[in-house]
């Protein structure tokens, strides 16, 4: 039965939302910071519990809204019994870390930024217990490995801490990349990425070809999040983070997703032998060597973290088994270990908080100077070992009946038997715990006066600890929320079952007495084992790893070094050699259409001008090494290419060329006057005879490929764009009315590009001219290179004359560009060809200090006011670049259109004047610092000065 | 017509890409620039060839018009790769000034060693 419900969205979007708040209302103080971190959660719990009676009458809440429904990704939650059960421990534990992170934190820590890295934390785990799409729960999976990441390296200035940070990044996000692939692989099977899909198509999966590379893909995802053998290490590792995170991400939440995965998954996955072999043996071999190694470790919160892999390890085998008996055993051990870890974790950080020192060696005795932490810590100990009156004793017992009838391959001993070792080494490190710590005699040795802690520090395990006595003694209390949880794990049926303390003599009592037993003689035992188990050779996880991705960094640099050795005309060549064979591959795979277009007839005069062509590009390769004419060579180029332009039907692109083909042979010319004046010959005749072959075969295929088009014809959308011209965009130049109206946004765009070109250019050049580039420039004698008549008479008075006349062409082809050949981007560029002739006619510094516009401004205005008038369509609830025209008449000149996009059309001017002027303007700066002099007249010589004529005689 | 066009296309790409080869900035700036002239004529020929047939929308014509789509794509072109020509000279100038060389392969010494990312 399932219920539409919104409010789901809402519960997983308000500790993002939440995460805001902190950084804010840190500066209100500490106390105000926690209070409203506690804000968004408890909200989202109090909306939580209210579903409580619907979930827990089988109703299943769902919510969706599509995000990007192409890719089957839509934002869909849904809550059942499973999903409670998580949820309300995510955002329960999170209150009670809030209240407890409160005290921890010392004044030192920046708080806000804990509680923002623990909200998007806790967001990110409720989504992945609530989501509904698993394309969704990879997003939430990814975000708890980031913002995990950000809690564990909480403390910067910690090396331990960055360290175990980045491992914990590097282990759960390899993981969380191949469940990517394994949960495609499921959408494929089932053909939907919505959960709920998923799971009622359980028999399609298991009987698919691709369920195994599925399963162990998606385990792989599911083990390194829930620090599974061989993954656990990084779990240890993580514990250098602030206590308060550990005891959030190692109890409740960031390790139980793996086991959540796992048990969301199980009705489609569990159940054939692979999921057994693989998951249950996985699980048993992580009790028994987490609890091993816990039992050695002196550190507290290590020996924590490795008895959390232990019960990770017992939960992953109880899923493992695959009965529906052991999933409730699974379910019902969650609530518990959540109870009892939280509340040791904190009584870890307390102890830490209050001796200074969280090392069992340095500690003991803190009965009785801490009775509080005392009685917490070795209550929430006690029902780690499993002890009676305990929840922990509950389900241990519960789980080492479900093993006492496994079989595993045959074997009737194997499981009951390592299960039994198991729960002994848990017994033995939790004795060990409250021994060590709390037992024997008061030292006088604590780095620091312990005592117990203010009642804000407690308050949470002692909380926690509550719910350890209730459950353990009326374990009946939980039951409705274990029955509703696991029968959302197993998708059907439950068996029979009742929570209680007495089950009556059971083998599982008996393996239960020999662990507590054997635990008890284990830790008498200890200080000879703890002896040999020190001088034991074994593999320590941390080098290994180290080693590992020591190996993957050289492999990668090796890679990148004999790839990328620096030398461009190399890759260069990979390059054109690749592009071209693969060309010539696509090519020879797919068979030709055929012709369907005539040959257009060569005039004469065309071909005149194609020889002129092939004969300047030829020679622009021969005399490349003499930089100048090669220059001109160039420009002749350009110009039969603009010609070309005019005979084949394209006036706007003619004028563009020979405009920008000026413009761009001074700019080369002004850099040429700064460099070498010849290349000198570097490479050997093989080389250049391979380079040409090269070049050849590329420039070949790209000929091929042209003349292979151009007799084919195509569809394309063009027709629309002529039909719509002038009836929509107001006017009968067709390419205008697409760059500023059709495909405004791209001109847009374009116009910020050339703007930013000529920033980038500025900015060269200013570092260029306040870095070692200018003492050259001072130190160069350049006076050869220079004229004697520098700034000549006819040169300055033709280019005066004609500054109007070009300024006039500019305003002509400016405005008449929508309907006629032309357009902002043309104007733009005659005229700063206007603007530059005057530079080079009376030399840079005397235009410049008559020039009284600035060009970054301009190009800032000119992107500003075309950036305008595409916004103005929005006051008419037009999309952005809408375009509104209209006619003006003006007596003496002819009718002509003005609409917005004559606006735009002028931020684009207005961007290419300003672009092409400020990098002619930064390279010839240079000038001043290679000691060209500043002239004070317009040129050097003018006969109507009689002083200078004078001189001149004489 | 299309074998000029087509032929022209090639031997500027063929001599673009011997230039760029070089080993010195200019002879690359040189073979960048023949390099976008066979690029803009390439895309210019997409829209195949037409002579007097201007995309100017008219009464008076023969009523065909060119495809006008690839002309306004090419004709944004020839203004960016204008700008890009010239960050690219500013950046071979910059790298003559600074090194007092314009060879653009890396010399062994200019190599990143091992152990230097660390």
């Amino acid at each position: 039965m399932t219920v539409d419900d919104n409010s789901l969205i809402i519960i997983a979007l308000l500790p993002f939302l939440g995460a805001l708040v902190p950084g804010v209302m840190i500066r209100a103080g500490r106390n105000a910071c926690a209070a409203f971190t506690a804000v968004p959660t408890a909200l989202a719990l109090v909306m939580l519990l209210t579903k409580a009676p619907g979930v827990f009458a089988g109703q299943v809440y769902v919510a969706e809204v599509d995000w990007l429904p192409q890719l089957g990704l839509s934002a869909a939650f849904f809550l059942d019994g499973l999903g409670f059960l998580f949820a309300s421990m995510i955002l329960g534990v999170g209150l009670l870390i809030t209240l407890y992170a409160r005290f921890y934190l010392s004044g030192e820590d920046p708080m806000g930024q804990f509680y923002t890295y623990l909200l998007l934390f806790q967001g990110a785990m409720l989504g992945i217990v609530l989501s509904d799409n698993i394309l969704l729960l990879l997003i939430f999976w990814e975000l708890t490995s980031l913002s995990s990441f950000l809690l564990i390296g909480y403390w910067k200035h910690l090396p331990e801490g960055r360290q175990g940070a980045r491992m914990a990044l590097a282990v759960t996000g390899a993981g969380g990349l191949a469940m990517i692939g394994g949960m495609l692989i499921l959408g494929n099977i089932v053909g939907s990425y919505n959960l709920t899909d998923i799971l009622a198509a359980g028999d399609l999966i298991k009987a698919s070809d691709w369920y195994l590379p599925a399963l162990i893909l998606i385990l792989l995802g599911a083990f390194t999040k829930s620090a599974q053998f061989p993954f656990h290490f990084w779990l240890p590792h993580a514990m250098a983070a602030p206590t308060p995170v550990s005891a959030y991400l190692h109890s409740a939440t960031m390790v139980k997703a793996g086991v959540f995965l796992m048990a969301r998954m199980w009705p489609a996955l569990a159940g054939t032998d692979a999921w057994f072999y693989i998951v249950a043996t996985i699980g048993l071999i992580t009790m028994v060597t987490g609890a091993l190694i816990a039992l050695f470790k002196d550190d507290l919160k290590a020996l924590l973290a490795y008895s959390t892999v232990s019960h990770l390890g017992l939960l992953t085998m109880l899923l493992g088994f695959g009965t529906p008996m052991a999933a409730v055993v699974a379910v019902f051990h969650i609530i518990n270990h959540l109870t009892f870890k939280a509340a040791l974790f904190m009584t870890a950080g307390i102890v830490d908080h209050e001796a200074h020192t969280r090392d069992i060696k340095r500690l003991g005795g803190l009965r009785t100077l801490m009775p509080i932490t005392f009685v917490i810590g070795t209550l929430a100990a006690l029902s780690m070992a499993g002890i009676p009156l305990l929840n922990g004793f509950l389900s241990k017992e519960m789980m080492l009946e479900e093993a006492a009838h496994t079989t595993w391959a045959g074997s009737h001993l194997a499981l009951p038997v390592l299960a039994t070792v198991g729960a002994l080494l848990s017994v033995a490190y939790s004795f060990r715990f409250v021994a060590h710590v709390f037992l024997g005699p008061v030292r006088e040795d604590y780095p620091h006066k312990p005592h117990d802690p203010p009642f804000g520090l407690w308050a949470a395990p002692a909380l926690l600890v509550g719910l350890v006595v209730l459950i353990g003694l009326l374990p009946h209390v939980v039951e409705p929320l274990v029955k509703t949880a696991a029968g959302a794990v197993t998708g059907g049926e439950l068996p029979y079952f009742h929570l209680k303390i007495w089950h009556g003599f059971t083998p599982a009592l008996f393996m239960s007495v020999i662990a507590t037993v054997g635990g008890l003689i284990l830790l008498m035992l200890h200080v000879p084992l703890d002896r040999i188990w020190a001088s034991a050779p074994r593999p320590e996880a941390k080098v290994i790893f180290d080693r590992l991705i020591a190996a993957l960094v050289n492999l990668s640099r090796r890679i990148s070094d004999a790839t990328h050795d620096g030398a461009m005309s190399r890759y260069l060549a990979i390059f054109v050699v690749a592009t071209t064979a693969l060309g010539y591959i696509a090519w020879r795979g797919a068979a030709m259409p055929a012709e369907t277009r005539a040959l257009l007839p060569i005039p004469p005069l065309v071909f005149v001008i194609w020889i002129l062509l092939m004969a300047a590009t030829a020679s622009v390769v021969l005399m490349h090494r003499e930089r100048f004419r090669a220059l001109v060579v160039l420009g002749v180029i350009g110009l039969t290419i603009s010609v070309g332009f005019v005979y084949l039907s394209a006036p706007d692109l003619a004028l563009t060329q020979i405009s920008v083909e000026t413009v761009t042979i001074m700019l080369l010319l002004l850099a040429l006057h700064y460099m070498p004046k010849s290349s000198p010959i570097e490479s050997s005749a093989t080389r250049r005879i391979r380079d040409g072959a090269i070049a050849l075969a590329a420039g070949g295929g790209v000929g091929a490929l042209a003349y292979a088009f151009m007799l084919r014809d195509t569809s394309t959308i063009s027709q629309y764009h002529l039909d719509n011209s002038y009836e929509g965009g107001g006017g009968t130049n067709v390419v205008n009315v697409i760059l500023v109206d059709f495909r405004g946004y791209d001109t847009y765009g374009e116009i910020i590009v050339l703007g930013i070109a000529g920033l980038i250019i500025f900015a060269i050049m200013e570092a260029l001219l306040n870095g070692p580039a200018s003492r050259k420039l001072r130190r160069t004698d350049y006076s050869a290179d220079r004229s004697r008549d520098r700034h000549p008479l006819m040169v300055v008075i033709a280019t005066r004359v004609m500054m109007p006349v070009a300024l006039m062409v500019g305003a002509y082809i400016f405005l008449r560009g929508h309907n006629q050949p032309g357009g902002g981007f043309v104007a733009g560029l005659v005229v700063s060809i206007a603007l530059l002739m005057q530079y080079m006619a009376s030399g840079f510094a005397w235009t410049q200090d008559r020039q009284r516009i600035e060009y970054h401004s301009l190009i800032g205005w000119g992107v500003v006011l075309a950036g305008l008038t595409g916004a103005a369509a929005w006051l008419y609830a037009s999309p952005f670049l809408t375009s509104l025209y209209g006619y003006i008449e003006v007596a003496p000149i002819e009718k002509f259109g003005i609409g917005t996009a004559f606006l735009f059309d002028l931020g684009v001017f207005l961007a290419v004047l300003g672009a092409v002027m400020l990098m002619l303007y930064s390279l010839s700066r240079i000038a001043r610092y290679a000691g060209e002099t500043v002239n004070t007249e317009p040129m050097d010589y003018d006969p109507s000065d009689p002083v200078q004529a004078a001189e001149k005689e004489s | 017509m299309e074998f000029i066009v087509a032929s022209s296309v090639g031997a500027l790409t063929a001599a673009g890409i011997y230039l760029i080869l070089r080993l010195r900035a200019f002879a690359s700036i040189l073979g960048l620039a023949l390099l976008s002239y066979a690029v803009n004529v390439f895309l210019f020929a997409s829209g195949r060839l037409a002579v007097d047939m201007p995309p100017i929308l008219s009464k008076y014509g023969n009523g065909g018009y060119t495809d006008p789509l690839p002309q306004a794509l090419v004709l944004t072109a020839i203004v960016i790769s204008f700008g890009m020509t010239a960050v690219l000279v500013m950046v071979a100038l910059g790298a003559y000034l600074e090194s007092d060389d314009d060879r653009i392969d890396m010399d062994g010494d200019d190599m990143v060693g091992e152990g230097d990312a660390t």
